[in-house]
């Protein structure tokens, strides 16, 4: 179990335990975390996960691919910190991660 | 969760949800995230908390998911956001006169609103032999659990229709060892949802992963060896040997209760834009409902995808709740098999051209659907951002040239803002 975190449009923080090897969607819906939709389950296709990672964490976890690239270039609210949260896989260095949720999901 | 939720509780709700799938779970989240008080109930027939179903013939099947991981909500869920689960009762019919659905055990349940998100059945064959233990259909949870089940020790499978949850199922099973045909009665697969390009590159996909595929090909019968599948005969008399066999020729939609109420049903159920039925106060959603949509040119569609699930449970919230309905958006589905993902949207029935972008040889492609100059549809593999810049087009109906559409250097967005 991993703690993770997630804050909310309107700065409430979720913190969940994450089982480690799960993605930070599938988190975020098996803990109830409002926001995060994770509608086509983590196939690269809905874009309904969109989360902002900051600097700070952005280096632990796994980077971009470039069909990750290519479905945020297309969102409404992309950044540079911007990431799918189903495409990031909780592990035990993350304990403490923070992102996030973007309004348009 | 379960039946008991409702023991001593009301036995009527305001909003009666039949079928807890993707469209009915969503309809219950979609009312009370817009705010809806008044009291919601699920019926379902099968009895666990609820769950999606694309992992079931992917991940799942594989064995490298169980579907504790993709359940849509956690246990809590249901009870903090009052929203009772009556699992393992199935509804038998519906009195719109009485405002009450009667189920199978004889409970009467009331309802104010009645959505009906019923899904459908996996069609059968009814060819001998099709009723062996060993002959699967792949709809449900249980029937995945069976399946799955079976693989231990199975040497040779035989899928039955090569649709894409029958592909799908198709590539689990050789990725866990068993040796695979496939048996299509059409001349090509997918015939009935994609162009020849896409159903030859699945046709070369599978069959470079050891799998053989049989066009044109029907079946004959299902042959048994102490009531268990031991074969498959094809019209053509060709017999091959089979320890399990999956059918996935289509889906039956789940109407007969509300067509018996009176219900206007045509290959499902009848809605317009608000997923309202003919009679008052009667909704239905997801794989079972029909509808007009201006993506198909006005011609009503009955859809079988998440997307269209979601569309259809927020449509109905937002009837009930009376906040305005957030629109049609161009209807997409993905599917994936071994490596390979592919990426629709929008509705190729009824295209007048179709180009290739890219190519097939390379497994990274898309085709483009046009009907009358304008962009209705794209298929892409291994192109998301074809996919992601393609729904824009779709959406928008952009006109364009074959040309332009073909060529690859030319990033499909920016063909968006063009004046018509
Ligand atoms: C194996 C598989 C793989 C799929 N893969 C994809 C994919 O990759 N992408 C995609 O977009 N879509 C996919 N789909 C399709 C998608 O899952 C469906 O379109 C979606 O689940 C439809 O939602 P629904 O609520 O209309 O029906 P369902 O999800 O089927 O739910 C209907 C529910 O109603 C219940 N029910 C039926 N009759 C009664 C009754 N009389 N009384 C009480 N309860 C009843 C059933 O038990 C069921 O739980 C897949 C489907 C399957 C089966
Ligand atoms: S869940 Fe669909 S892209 Fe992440």
């Amino acid at each position: 179990m991993t703690q993770i975190t997630y804050v909310s449009v309107d700065d409430t923080e979720h913190t969940v335990n994450a089982t480690d090897g799960e993605s930070l969607m599938r988190a975020a819906l098996q803990n109830d975390v409002p926001g995060i939709v994770g509608e086509c389950g983590g196939e690269l296709t809905c874009g309904t996960c969109h989360i902002y990672v900051s600097n700070e964490w952005s280096d632990r976890v796994a980077p971009q691919s470039e069909g990750e690239r290519e479905l945020l270039s297309m969102m409404d609210d992309v950044r540079p910190e911007s990431r799918l949260a189903c495409q990031i896989r909780v592990h035990p260095d993350m304990h403490g991660f923070t992102s996030r949720i973007s309004d348009h999901q | 969760m379960s039946g008991e939720s409702s023991a001593g509780g009301p036995r009527s709700y305001d909003v009666l949800i039949v079928g807890a799938g993707q469209a009915g779970v969503q309809t219950a989240m979609s009312l009370r995230q817009g705010g809806f008080s008044g009291s919601i109930a699920i019926v379902d027939a099968e009895n666990e908390l609820p769950y999606e179903r694309p992992p079931l013939s992917k991940a799942y099947l594989r064995g490298d998911a169980e579907v504790g991981e993709f359940r849509f909500r956690s246990a809590d869920y249901w009870t903090k956001n009052s929203i009772d689960l009556i699992s393992g009762m199935t509804v038998e019919s519906v009195d719109v006169e009485a405002h009450e659905v009667l189920t199978g055990v004889g409970l009467r349940i009331g309802y104010s609103h009645l959505v009906w998100a019923a899904g459908g059945r996996a069609r059968r064959l009814t060819v001998p032999g099709a009723d062996l233990s060993g002959v699967f259909s792949l709809r449900n949870h249980a029937d995945a659990e069976r399946l799955r089940g079976s693989l231990v020790g199975a040497r040779n499978a035989v899928i039955i229709g090569g649709g894409y949850i029958g592909l799908e199922a198709a590539a689990a099973l050789v990725q866990r060892g068993v040796s695979v045909t496939v048996i299509e009665v059409q001349e090509r697969l997918l015939a009935r949802v994609t162009c020849a390009a896409v159903s030859d590159f699945y046709s070369d996909l599978h069959r470079a992963s050891g799998t053989t595929v049989l066009l044109s090909s029907g079946v004959e019968q299902i042959l048994g060896e102490h009531d268990h599948v031991a074969g498959v005969q094809l019209s053509d008399g060709q017999i091959l040997p089979a320890d399990l066999v999956i059918v996935g020729v289509g889906l039956i939609p789940n109407v007969e209760p509300l067509a018996a109420a009176g219900v206007v049903c045509s290959n499902g159920v009848e809605v317009d834009g608000d997923c309202r039925t003919s009679v008052p106060h009667i909704f239905a959603v997801g794989d079972c409902a029909n509808y007009k949509s201006p993506f198909a040119g006005g011609i009503r569609v009955r859809l079988e995808s998440v997307p269209n699930a979601v569309e259809h449970g927020k449509a109905v919230a937002s009837a009930i709740l009376s906040t305005p309905n957030e629109g049609m958006t161009p209807p997409w589905f993905w599917s994936h098999q071994f490596d390979t993902r592919l990426q629709t949207v929008g509705l190729q029935a009824g295209h007048d051209e179709a180009i290739l972008r890219g190519e097939p040889g390379q497994s990274k492609f898309s085709v483009i659907y046009l009907r009358g100059g304008r962009v209705v549809a794209l298929d892409c593999i291994n192109s998301i951002a074809d996919f992601a810049q393609g729904k824009l087009l779709v959406a928008q109906g952009t006109p364009a040239t074959a040309e332009e559409l073909a060529d690859t250097s030319i990033q499909l967005k920016s063909l968006t803002t063009k004046v018509p």
